[in-house]
C-alpha cells in the first residue's frame, strides 16, 4: 500500500478543523458546568436561558463530535486514497456558517427547541421564540448537514475510485469469496462503514429538516409527529455513533506506531465492521420504546438489535486493542494514554447503554438522567480522549516532543474526573432524577452539585490538552 | 428495583472492565513479548468470550421480551378503570385523578400540541411507569399502583419553557 504525503493545504485546514473543535468542546463544556450548576441549586438561571443552553450544548456537542471525527478520518483516509483538499475547506466553511446560524437563532432568536428538535415543538413556542428563529435553527442544522454531505460524497468517490466499489472497501471478496488480495486497511473498511451509514442519516435528516421548515411556512403542510421521530432518531443515532467508529480510526492507526505491531484486517475485524453497517442503521427504534403506538416488531427489533449493535465491532476493538498493548513494551505518553483510556470509555458506557436498550428497564430509565449518563460516558471517556489523542499524536509526530508532568496530571485528573462526572448522571438516573430539567426538586439538586466538580476538573483538564495542541502548533509554527 | 439492578451491573461490569485495563497498562511497557502467540491467544479468547455472550445475552433477551408493557388487552371480567390524559404546554388534563390499588388503570395518554412523556412517580420520586404523549396518537398505558398514596405525574419529553414545572398530582387509595 503506497503511503500518500498530507498536502500542506491539508494539514493546515487539519490543524485548523482542531482548533475549531477544542474550542467548541471548551466551550460546550462550560455550558454544561453552567447548567449542572444551575440544577445544583448553586447558581440560579432563569428557566429560558437554562434550555438555550441546553439546545447550543446538545447541537454544539453533537457537530462537533462529527467534526472532530471528520478529521480523523479524513486525516489517515487521505493516507490510502486521493481526497480532495478543497471539499475539505469547504467542509469546514459549510459547518461554521452552519454553527453560526444555529448560534444566532439561540442566542439572538431565543430559540430554545433542544437539539433533538422534535416536532412540532420547533413552531410551537408558545410565544417564547418565533418562528423565524426556529426557520434559522433548522436552516443551520441543514447547512451544516450539507457540509458533511460532501464530505461523505467525496470520501465515497476516493474509495470507489481506488477500490472500484464499497463491498470492496468493506473487504467482502476476502470475507464472503476467500480472496487471497491483500483486505483492505482498518481505516478504509471503517471510512466505508461511516461513508454509507453517515450518509443515508443525512439525507433522511435533511429531509425532516426540510419538511418541518415548510410545515412552519405553510402549515397546511401536515407531518406525521411519529414519522418524523422516526426520521429524527434514525439521522441522530446514526450521526452520534457515526462520530465514535470515525475516531475509532486513530486507535487503529496510532496505537501501532507504538507498539510495533500492526493492525490488520483479518475475516473477523471484516465481518464485524459489516455485522455493525447494518445494525447501527436499524437499532435506533430503541428511542422510541414508550412510543407504545409504534408497531410492536420493530420496539422488539429496536431492543434486540440494541444488544448486538455495537457489540462485533466493540469486541474485535476492545480486545484488538489490549492485545496490540499486551507486553507490547509501548512507550506511554499522552497520546498512547488517551487513545486506550478512548477504548475503555466506549467499551464502559455500551454497558448503561445496553441495559437502557431493555425495554422493562426502558419504561423506568427512558429519559431520566441515566441516558446522559452512558453517552456522555462514550463520548467524553470515549470519542472525545480519541481526539485528544490524535492531536497529542500529531504534535509529537512534528515535534519528537516528550510530555511533561502537566500532561501526565492532567490525563490523570481527566481520566478521574470524567468517570466521577458520568457516574453522577447514572446514579441520579438510578434515582428517577429526570433529565432536561431547568429547575430540580431539592432532593434532587445535591447529585447536581457534586456532579458540578468533576465537571470543573474535566474542563480543566480539558483546557491544558487544548492548550498545550495550541501552543505546540504556535512554538512549531506548523500553521504558517 | 429494577433501577437498582441496573445500577449494580453497570458497577460491577465496567470495574472488571476497569481492572482488566489497569491489570494490561501496567505491564504492558515493562516487558516485550513476540506478538503472534498473543495475538492467537487474543483470537481465542475473542472466539470464548463472543460465545459466552451469545450464551448470556440470549436468555437475558428472551427473559425480558415476556415484560413488555405494550399489551393492554383485558379480560371481559376484569376491574379496570380508564382514564384518559392530555399533555398540554405547560399542564396535564386528566379525566381522573384518583385510583385504587385493588385495580388496573389504563391511562389512554395523548397530546394537544407538542411531544410530552406521562412519567409516573411514586413518594419516593422513583418512576413506575411511563409513556409518551403524542399528538394524534394515543398511546395505551395500564398501571397497578403498589400502595396507597399520592403519586406525582412529570412531564419526561422536553416540551418547551416550563416543562420542569408540567406536574400533576394522583390520589391513589387503599
Amino acid at each position: 500500500m503506497n503511503v500518500m504525503p498530507l498536502p500542506t493545504g491539508g494539514k493546515r485546514t487539519i490543524y485548523t478543523m482542531l482548533v475549531v473543535f477544542s474550542s467548541v468542546i471548551l466551550l460546550m463544556m462550560i455550558a454544561g458546568l453552567v447548567m449542572r450548576l444551575s440544577q445544583g441549586g448553586v447558581i440560579t438561571l432563569p428557566a429560558d436561558m437554562f434550555y438555550k443552553l441546553l439546545t447550543a450544548h446538545g447541537v454544539g456537542m453533537v457537530g462537533i463530535a462529527g467534526l472532530g471525527g471528520s478529521t480523523i478520518m479524513w486525516y489517515f483516509l487521505r493516507q490510502y486514497v486521493q481526497l480532495h483538499t478543497s471539499i475539505l475547506i469547504t467542509t469546514l466553511v459549510l459547518f461554521l456558517i452552519g454553527v453560526s446560524c444555529i448560534l444566532a437563532s439561540i442566542f439572538l432568536g431565543d430559540f430554545a427547541g433542544a437539539w433533538t428538535f422534535l416536532f412540532p415543538l420547533p413552531g410551537h413556542s408558545m410565544g417564547v421564540w418565533t418562528n423565524e428563529a426556529a426557520i434559522l435553527f433548522l436552516t443551520g442544522l441543514l447547512i451544516v448537514g450539507v457540509a458533511f454531505v460532501l464530505f461523505y460524497l467525496d470520501a465515497g468517490r476516493a474509495i470507489i475510485q481506488k477500490y472500484g466499489s464499497f463491498s470492496r472497501s468493506l473487504g467482502w471478496p476476502q470475507l464472503f469469496s476467500n480472496s487471497s488480495d491483500e483486505a483492505p486497511p482498518p481505516t478504509v473498511v471503517a471510512s466505508t462503514m461511516v461513508t454509507i451509514v453517515n450518509s443515508l442519516a443525512l439525507v433522511v435528516g435533511a429531509s425532516i429538516l426540510i419538511m418541518m421548515i415548510i410545515n412552519i411556512l405553510n402549515p397546511n403542510f401536515t407531518i406525521d409527529p411519529l414519522l418524523a421521530k422516526n426520521m429524527i432518531y434514525f439521522f441522530g443515532h446514526t450521526f452520534i455513533n457515526a462520530t465514535i467508529y470515525m475516531a475509532i480510526i486513530a486507535v487503529y492507526e496510532i496505537l501501532p506506531h507504538y507498539t510495533n505491531r500492526p493492525w490488520k484486517s483479518n475475516r473477523i475485524f471484516l465481518a464485524a465492521w459489516t455485522a455493525s453497517s447494518i445494525m447501527v442503521l436499524i437499532v435506533y427504534p430503541h428511542h422510541l420504546f414508550m412510543d407504545f403506538a409504534m408497531p410492536t416488531w420493530m420496539l422488539i427489533m429496536g431492543q434486540v438489535i440494541s444488544y448486538t449493535s455495537g457489540f462485533p465491532v466493540l469486541l474485535v476493538t476492545t480486545l484488538g486493542t489490549l492485545a496490540i498493548i499486551y507486553r507490547s513494551g509501548i512507550k506511554w505518553d499522552a497520546a498512547s494514554a488517551l487513545l486506550v483510556l478512548s477504548v475503555f470509555g466506549w467499551a464502559g458506557g455500551v454497558i448503561p447503554a445496553v441495559i437502557d436498550g431493555t425495554i422493562s428497564v426502558n419504561q423506568v430509565m427512558h429519559n431520566t438522567m441515566w441516558v446522559p449518563g452512558h453517552f456522555h460516558f462514550y463520548l467524553i471517556i470515549g470519542m472525545i480522549a480519541m481526539v485528544f489523542g490524535f492531536m497529542y499524536f500529531l504534535i509529537k509526530d512534528s515535534n519528537k516532543g516528550q510530555d511533561n508532568a502537566l500532561d501526565r496530571v492532567s490525563f490523570w485528573v481527566y481520566t478521574l474526573s470524567a468517570t466521577g462526572f458520568v457516574f453522577m448522571f447514572l446514579a441520579s438516573g438510578k434515582e428517577g432524577i429526570a433529565r432536561r430539567f431547568a429547575i430540580h426538586f431539592p432532593e434532587w439538586q445535591s447529585y447536581s452539585a457534586v456532579a458540578s466538580i468533576f465537571a470543573l476538573f474535566v474542563i480543566v483538564a480539558a483546557a491544558v490538552f487544548s492548550l498545550r495542541f495550541i501552543f505546540r502548533l504556535n512554538a512549531k509554527k506548523l500553521m504558517s | 428495583m429494577l433501577q437498582q439492578t441496573s445500577w449494580l451491573i453497570t458497577i460491577i461490569l465496567v470495574t472488571l472492565l476497569a481492572i482488566i485495563f489497569l491489570f494490561i497498562a501496567s505491564s504492558a511497557a515493562k516487558s516485550k513479548e513476540d506478538y503472534a502467540p498473543v495475538q492467537k491467544s487474543a483470537y481465542l479468547l475473542r472466539t470464548k468470550l463472543f460465545v459466552l455472550s451469545l450464551l448470556v445475552l440470549i436468555p437475558i433477551i428472551g427473559y425480558s421480551l415476556t415484560k413488555l408493557p405494550y399489551d393492554t388487552t383485558m379480560a371481559s371480567n376484569e376491574r379496570v378503570k380508564i382514564v384518559t390524559a392530555v399533555g398540554h404546554q405547560w399542564y396535564w388534563e386528566l379525566s381522573d385523578m384518583t385510583a385504587s390499588v385493588k385495580e388496573d388503570v389504563i391511562y389512554k395518554v395523548t397530546s394537544a400540541d407538542v411531544n410530552h412523556g406521562f412519567a409516573i412517580y411514586n413518594a419516593d420520586l422513583e418512576v413506575i411507569a411511563q409513556t409518551q404523549a403524542m399528538p394524534t396518537y394515543t398511546n395505551e398505558l395500564r398501571v397497578r399502583y403498589p400502595k396507597p398514596g399520592r403519586y406525582k405525574i412529570l412531564c419526561l419529553e422536553y416540551c418547551g419553557l416550563a416543562h420542569h414545572a408540567m406536574i400533576t398530582e394522583i390520589t391513589v387509595s387503599p
